[in-house]
């Protein structure tokens, strides 16, 4: 009964286990007797288009409705809070930018703000790069958000939503490369201020972007909002509420598409976020739609931020004076690219033998921590993302612990799966945005 | 010299014969790395002074900020807070209450529940291990997070490997895979956790990674004939 290279059956204690290869679910259903066997559990990932990653489901159906769903995950994990405690505090950013990484910055903002608390340096962060680090996590939640739109488009079926979403990405990404160096993963901020000054092209692309990005949401809502198929798909559909968020530890656009207006910028301000006007959107549907609205809206208030920043983006030092933190290295644009400064290279080789020694001590060595522990809470894409950094006094990290919001987001996924149809699954998994890198590390 | 854990106060390390006026000792350590190398690798000559580990010593009343309300509102609705919390810690604008492990859970239910607490939100749990320095080694952090007042604070408990923590899954549901995880990287065993197995290592993975005695990596890396040591065991600076 079964045809070579199609489902293949075995009889296990558990019963019978067929593995699908795709097209051949007549298989299944034909060999299942609808009148004994209505329960079937089907395994959904680690390897699936709309699993966001390497998630996988385990759920328990009956006919088409979902009975039980129990979330895996794992799959991703790389151990990046362990590799922490074998490099020193600012090497910390290079692997922290990793875990999430569609919202790269945010991983760094939390752990150099956490390393600046425990420093006790968090007033002498100058103004420029306080500005410079909000404007860059707002065009990086702006970045994330698209992905969010374009897979979640991809997965209702609204594929030009994809396409539209990474191609406005892709200019922020250039932004951050003509800055940093890098389109992700930049290590970018650093304990103590950014790793480089914006470039006046950077600025420059970014007063386009401004122009540009409002018109294209006009185009995105005018593609979605009013569509039929996307109403039905994401209107009552994995609705989560607020007592049920609140148990479940759920926040981000989530919590606010249930209503409450909780938005770590605003209730918990860090970097100055309390001097910039902004609303926090949200809606009270508490379903998929919702959480759409909402990060439509978000993506409106970034960019008043970010046209905000930019605004106040006045000449200065983007390190703190501190030489016994400032990293010593000064970056410049050379004619191949970015890299280290000639004229400090110079210095340093030629000059003053005090600046080799010091350039060797802090770059091998790393600067001193306090011994102590800090937990810093910031409103990423995704809802809080917390970064309990704890320190014995000596170089390296004692402990880095990242509270990712997609390892516990994805939490909310069997409250909104169980009882609701198959199809659901992937809105509502959609709907949490979570991204394996982070929840795993 | 009884050590309990870093976090805390700090307390400045005099160097070791400073007061004797004779050559500062260069500390042991047991690590030797590449190169042949012992001891900590550096060459500055501060190598002689000598790091301690601050003990956590309880901060003194009134601790400022909201701290005084916080502890003030748990001592009313909690009778046994005497008995439960060790100490009360205020570093770097932040509270930490030090609690018996034995009685979290119960702590865990009044922080959420007490209408002058109102620590709705459970923010994150995790596990330190402070080997060597704490006779109790594996500490559980949870970061409660109230929404009403806009207040954080840390609750702190410490056991030896073995002994279990009750869970608070009944009162933060969300601490689910969070307490999951922590077993699975420092296998602390919550009693009355709904499900408690691994979450983000493999099922049958042996060992706790992010314990302290636990190495990173310890595969050493070959190539061309030339072997390189796993990375705790190559030539650090510390």
């Amino acid at each position: 009964m079964t045809t070579p290279g199609y489902a293949t059956e075995r009889e296990t204690t558990e019963g019978r286990v067929f593995t699908v290869t795709g097209g051949d679910w007549d298989t299944i259903t034909g060999s299942i007797d609808p009148l004994s066997n209505e329960k079937i559990v089907v395994n959904m990932g680690p390897q699936h288009p709309s699993t966001h990653g390497v998630l996988r489901l385990v759920l328990e159906l009956e006919g088409e409705t979902v009975t039980e769903c129990r979330p895996v995950i794992g799959y991703l994990h790389t151990g990046i809070e362990k590799n922490l405690e074998y490099r020193n505090w600012t090497q910390g950013t290079t692997f922290v930018t990793r875990a999430d990484y569609l919202a790269p910055l945010f991983n760094e903002a939390a752990y150099c703000l956490a390393v600046e608390k425990l420093l006790g340096i968090t007033d002498q962060i100058t103004e420029r790069a306080t500005t410079i680090r909000v404007l860059f996590m707002e065009l990086n939640r702006i970045a994330s958000h698209l992905v969010w739109m374009g897979t979640t488009g991809l997965e209702l079926g609204a594929i030009s939503m994809m396409l539209y979403g990474f191609r406005e990405r892709e200019y922020i990404l250039d932004i951050f490369e003509e800055t940093s160096g890098l389109r992700m993963n930049h290590a970018y901020f650093r304990p103590g201020g950014v790793a480089q000054d914006i470039p006046d092209s950077a600025i420059k692309k970014i007063r386009d972007f401004l122009v540009y990005m409002p018109k294209k949401l006009k185009e995105y809502e005018a593609m979605l909002s009013g569509q039929v198929i996307w109403h039905e798909r994401t209107q009552g559909v994995a609705i989560l509420d607020v007592t049920g968020c609140l148990a479940l530890g759920i926040t981000g656009p989530v919590l606010r598409s249930a209503g409450l207006a909780w938005d770590l910028r605003k209730t918990m301000p860090y970097c100055g976020y309390e001097n910039y006007e902004f609303d926090v959107p949200t809606a009270n549907t508490a379903d998929v739609w919702g959480r759409y609205q909402v990060r439509i809206a978000e993506i409106r208030e970034s960019l008043k931020i970010v046209e905000q920043a930019l605004d106040r983006l006045k000449p200065g030092p983007i390190f703190v004076a501190d030489k016994k933190i400032a990293w010593p290295a000064q970056l410049a644009v050379g004619i191949d690219g970015m890299g280290n400064s000639l004229e400090h290279v110079a210095k340093i080789m030629g000059q003053s033998m005090e600046s080799l020694i010091h350039h060797f001590k802090l770059v091998t060595e790393g600067f001193r921590v306090p011994p102590g522990q800090v937990y810093i809470g910031i409103e990423s894409p995704r809802g809080e993302l917390g970064v309990h950094a704890v320190s014995d006094g000596g170089t390296h990290p004692y402990r880095v612990h990242l509270r990712d919001p997609s390892f516990v987001n994805l939490q909310a996924i069997p409250a909104m799966a169980e009882g609701a149809l198959l199809a659901d699954v992937i809105a509502g998994g959609a709907s949490v945005d979570p991204v394996m890198g982070g929840c795993d590390r | 010299m009884s050590i309990e854990s870093t976090g805390g106060v700090p307390v400045n390390a005099e160097p070791v014969g400073a007061d004797i006026d004779a050559p500062a000792q260069v500390p042991s350590s047991p690590q030797k790395g590449m190169f042949g190398i012992t001891g900590t690798g550096d060459v500055s000559g501060f190598g002689g002074l000598v790091r301690r580990r601050p003990d956590v010593v309880g901060s003194p009343k009134p601790y400022g900020s909201y701290f005084d309300e916080v502890t003030d509102a748990l001592e009313e609705a909690y009778p046994l807070f005497a008995d439960a919390i060790e100490k009360v810690v205020v570093d770097r604008d932040e509270l930490t209450l030090h609690i018996k492990a034995e009685k979290i859970a119960e702590v865990a239910q009044i922080m959420r529940d007490d209408e002058s607490l109102r620590f709705e939100l459970c923010s994150s749990v995790s596990g330190v291990d402070y080997l060597n320095s704490d006779a109790r080694r594996l500490h559980v952090t949870y970061q409660l997070t109230s929404m009403t007042y806009r207040r954080r604070v840390r609750l702190e408990v410490a056991v030896p490997v073995d002994v279990p923590v009750p869970s608070v899954t009944s009162v933060y549901p969300t601490a689910d895979w969070q307490e999951r995880e922590t077993y699975d990287m420092f296998g602390v065993v919550f009693t009355g956790h709904p499900n408690l197995t691994r979450i983000l290592m493999p099922d049958d993975w042996e060992g706790h990674p992010q314990r302290k005695d636990y190495p990173l990596g310890g595969v050493p890396v070959e190539y061309k004939g030339a072997e390189i040591p796993p990375p705790d065991q190559r030539r650090v600076y510390q």
